[in-house]
């Protein structure tokens, strides 16, 4: 299985991934779901410094539980993509590399993959306590009042992800 | 008369508001490790071991199945000789509010609630939604069923024509859930509500989902719904498969001659329910 290491270094390491390939995650992620997408793009469009480096990064959909004492991260799986499809394009257009949520996406976001040489993953739904083990480090770096839909960033160890549009526009749902 | 004590009821709804955020009904799991066993080798049949695995995990690790831990909705059955010691509480609805907010705390769920327009998040996980439904004398019990919105966005209502039919009803629910596709996290449960007015509908189909497993006078019908829901070769997480959904549950209701009221609400593989009685 093929592991890829985020950030990326030249965002070319991506390109070979097919649709369908399951693969393993390592690096720092960030996490931002309908709110902090709201809040982002509107900062971005009105010439505000992004909270976070887009260029050959991550974005996961996902808003958290609270981590029990001792824990690194509560449940932490995906949430629907297809909310996030209207902020999606303008994103990969400044750098993003990858989105990863759960379930299809529009015509624009399979268009923009392949615009912008960027690919979308899926990971298991509703699997948020098994997924929570591939999670090492868990802070919040912005949007704090938006809690639990603030920006994280996430270090994660062997996440596993499955390509669901490729850097080509192949999709995983083909109906 | 029986009197039931405030104390009593926030303390009951607590643990079960825990206890529904990590563990799903025994049958549910049943069905999950059937849809594994005939699912063919591929994405979707490792999808659904995983889903067994997160299952252990959750229970092990004492964390919620799934990060979106629901807009927990209520139904309290009450006879009509019951009687609620409120304390300082005004209402049935704050104590069970209460039980919502200290469970959410309790057992370290999202607190996933806002205003619907503003967005400001309450911090508390609540308030729920409570529906009290009028029960035989001497009865007080609460069920509670937590559903993720992914899901609960892809529900429908239609006021179909009332000389549409069986087939008509047939139609719409398929296409509610071919339009669904991969968005609900399938394997999904679906209940359907059929006649009585725009509300009732709606809220037949969200008791439809409470009912599943339990002995239905549709049983016929909801199996060959089920069927043909099947072959619509969604799968499990959407990548094709035969397990597009786990079961279904018909309730209905009588309606007007003027119309047709059917209501789909869906539920996730994560089907998380569950009943105290006090």
């Amino acid at each position: 299985m093929k592991k890829i290491l985020f950030p990326l270094k030249t965002g070319k390491e991506i390109e070979a991934l097919k649709a369908g390939d399951e693969i393993k995650l390592y690096g720092d992620i960030y996490v931002a779901r309908d709110a902090a997408h709201k809040k982002l793009v509107k900062d971005i469009s009105n010439k505000k410094k992004s909270p976070f480096p887009l260029k050959n990064n991550l974005i996961y959909y996902m808003g958290p539980t609270p981590a029990p004492k001792g824990k690194i991260i509560g449940s932490c799986g995906p949430t629907t993509s297809i909310r996030m499809d209207v902020y999606t394009p303008i994103l990969l257009q400044k750098g993003i590399k990858a989105t990863m949520g759960k379930g299809g996406r529009g015509r624009e976001i399979i268009d923009a993959c392949k615009k912008y040489r960027a690919i979308y993953l899926i990971t298991y739904g509703g699997c948020g306590a098994y997924l929570s083990q591939f999670v090492k480090k868990f802070k919040c770096i912005a949007y704090g009042e938006l809690s639990p839909e603030s920006i994280y960033k996430l270090e994660i160890e062997g996440f596993p992800a499955i390509v669901a549009i490729d850097t080509k526009g192949n999709t995983l749902y083909n109906r | 008369m029986r009197k039931i004590s405030y104390k009593k009821i926030i303390g009951e709804v607590e643990d079960l508001v825990v206890k529904v955020s990590r563990y799903i009904p025994d049958d549910v799991r049943q069905h999950i490790r059937r849809a594994y066993l005939s699912e063919p080798q591929g994405l979707g049949k490792k999808y659904l071991s995983i889903i067994l695995e997160n299952l252990n995990t959750a229970e092990k690790d004492k964390l919620p199945i799934c990060q979106d831990t629901g807009l927990a909705v209520f139904f309290v059955e009450a006879g009509p000789d019951v009687v609620i010691e409120t304390g300082r509480y005004k209402t049935l609805e704050d104590i069970i509010n209460e039980g919502l907010r200290r469970g959410s705390i309790k057992g370290h769920l999202r607190s996933s609630v806002v205003s619907p327009v503003e967005r400001k998040n309450t911090k508390t996980n609540s308030p729920g939604v409570v529906h009290l439904i009028p029960s035989n004398k001497g009865v007080f019990r609460v069920g509670l069923i937590a559903k993720g919105f992914g899901s609960e966005n892809t529900s429908k209502i239609a006021m179909l024509n009332p000389t549409d039919g069986k087939k008509a009803v047939e139609d719409f629910i398929l296409d509610t859930i071919k339009l669904a596709d991969a968005l609900p996290c399938p394997p999904i449960f679906i209940g359907a509500g059929i006649g009585g007015s725009f509300e009732k509908a709606a809220l037949l189909s969200k008791l439809a989902l409470c009912n599943i497993g339990q002995k239905s006078e549709h049983r016929r019908w909801e199996k060959e719904l089920l069927k043909k829901i099947n072959l619509l070769n969604i799968g499990p997480a959407g990548l094709s498969g035969k397990n597009t959904a786990l079961d279904i549950r018909i309730e209905t209701a009588p309606t007007h001659i003027a119309g047709l009221p059917v209501a789909i609400n869906i539920s996730c593989w994560a089907h998380r329910y569950g009943k105290i009685e006090l």
